[in-house]
């Protein structure tokens, strides 16, 4: 089995270890001056289909992303990583808050009728909206078989045993391609991007898209109503002894 | 290899690329730019070629330590956040038994 091409998608999301602040009017939070990179499970997701195409596995891999402008430096990330060339689906700054799981499933439709991937590989869920959607909602479009969660993915004769992590435990299962995977924290390790790779990501080839173009309809589907922070965590009460704490639990119908 | 030339473009190359990893630290990039600025301020004046290539071979394995630090507190946050512990371990097992029959 040799020379499959891989689609894999990334997003550019606020940073995972930048502390978020909800916006004032609550229907967001604050994200203008605020440090962004990629998933986290994406970079798995890339990290996969490198490794892929070091067994040579892979012949190409496309990185696509749909996003606002800034988007592109994550597809520059992807293609320092080792992916070979970007596609990036432009919506306005301010609506990408608005691209919602199905719209980006719809687009990625698309991008699959235009690129023929044999294979692809999203990352598990977005660390903002945490939804955990659209490589389902992307293997149900096209009737695709789906591996989500997948901790381990091992290629042979046209299919891929993919070992999924799930409540509980592991679930082994067989696909055969073409297939859509989702990749979690234990697939890989992912590589950093150095500073040389990412100069010589700039000579990659990075083509721009948008919804329109590929007549899809990214009209939001979902309303935030209200965003709000978790309740502040209330101190505990320290006490002298068993007597006070049997009290205590009284006291708050515990008993 | 160890010409002045090349020497001195291999430090530089190691201090950009140090500098551009330093964006990301944990205690702030401030306070990482300003002391690996320092670092290499404190040596300018070496001359001996293998003292210089010692020391760029120390700065790459500084660069390889940062890599590793990023690499381990992304998993560390990322575990916490959306694993249960008992369940990592259960399935830290189980992944080592399969991959050793691959």
């Amino acid at each position: 089995m040799s020379g499959l091409r891989v689609l894999v998608g990334c997003k550019r999301v606020i940073d995972y270890a930048v502390k978020i602040r909800v916006r004032p009017d609550s229907l967001g939070v604050v994200t203008d001056g605020v440090k962004h990179s990629m998933i986290p499970f994406d970079e798995n997701a890339i990290e996969e289909a490198v490794r892929m195409k070091q067994k040579k596995i892979v012949k190409e891999i496309v990185v696509a992303s749909c996003g606002p402008a800034q988007s592109q430096e994550t597809i520059r990330t992807a293609l320092a990583m080792g992916a070979d060339r970007g596609i990036h689906v432009e919506v306005p700054a301010g609506t990408d808050a608005n691209l919602q799981p199905l719209a980006v499933a719809k687009i990625f439709s698309k991008l699959v009728e235009k690129e023929k991937p044999d294979l692809v590989i999203l990352g598990k869920q977005a660390i903002d909206d945490d939804a955990n959607q659209t490589t389902q909602l992307l293997a149900g479009m096209l009737d695709w078989p789906q591996g989500t969660m997948a901790s381990v993915v091992a290629a042979k004769d046209g299919n891929l045993t993919i070992t999924r992590e799930i409540d509980g435990g592991l679930e082994d299962i067989s696909v055969s391609l073409p297939a859509v995977i989702s990749a979690d924290l234990r697939l890989n390790e992912p590589r950093y991007a150095t500073l040389p790779n990412i100069m010589k990501a700039k000579k990659k080839k990075i083509e721009k898209l948008d919804p329109e173009k590929l007549g899809v309809d990214i009209t939001p589907r979902l309303k935030i109503l209200n965003v709000v922070d978790p309740p502040v965590r209330q101190a505990g009460d320290k006490v002298p002894d068993v007597t006070t704490l049997m009290e205590k639990l009284a006291e708050k119908g515990h008993l | 290899m160890t010409s002045p030339g090349n020497l001195r473009r291999s430090v530089i190359q190691l201090y950009k690329e140090l500098q551009y990893m330093g964006r990301e630290y944990p205690a702030g990039a401030d306070f990482f730019q300003t002391r690996c600025k320092a670092a290499f301020l404190k040596n300018r004046h070496e001359t001996d070629p293998e003292k210089i290539q010692m020391l760029i071979d120390r700065g790459r394995f500084v660069q390889k330590e940062i890599e590793a630090l990023y690499s381990l507190r992304k998993y560390r946050a990322m575990k916490q956040r959306y694993y249960d512990q008992d369940e990592m371990d259960l399935h830290s097992k189980k992944i080592e038994n399969f991959v050793k029959q691959l």
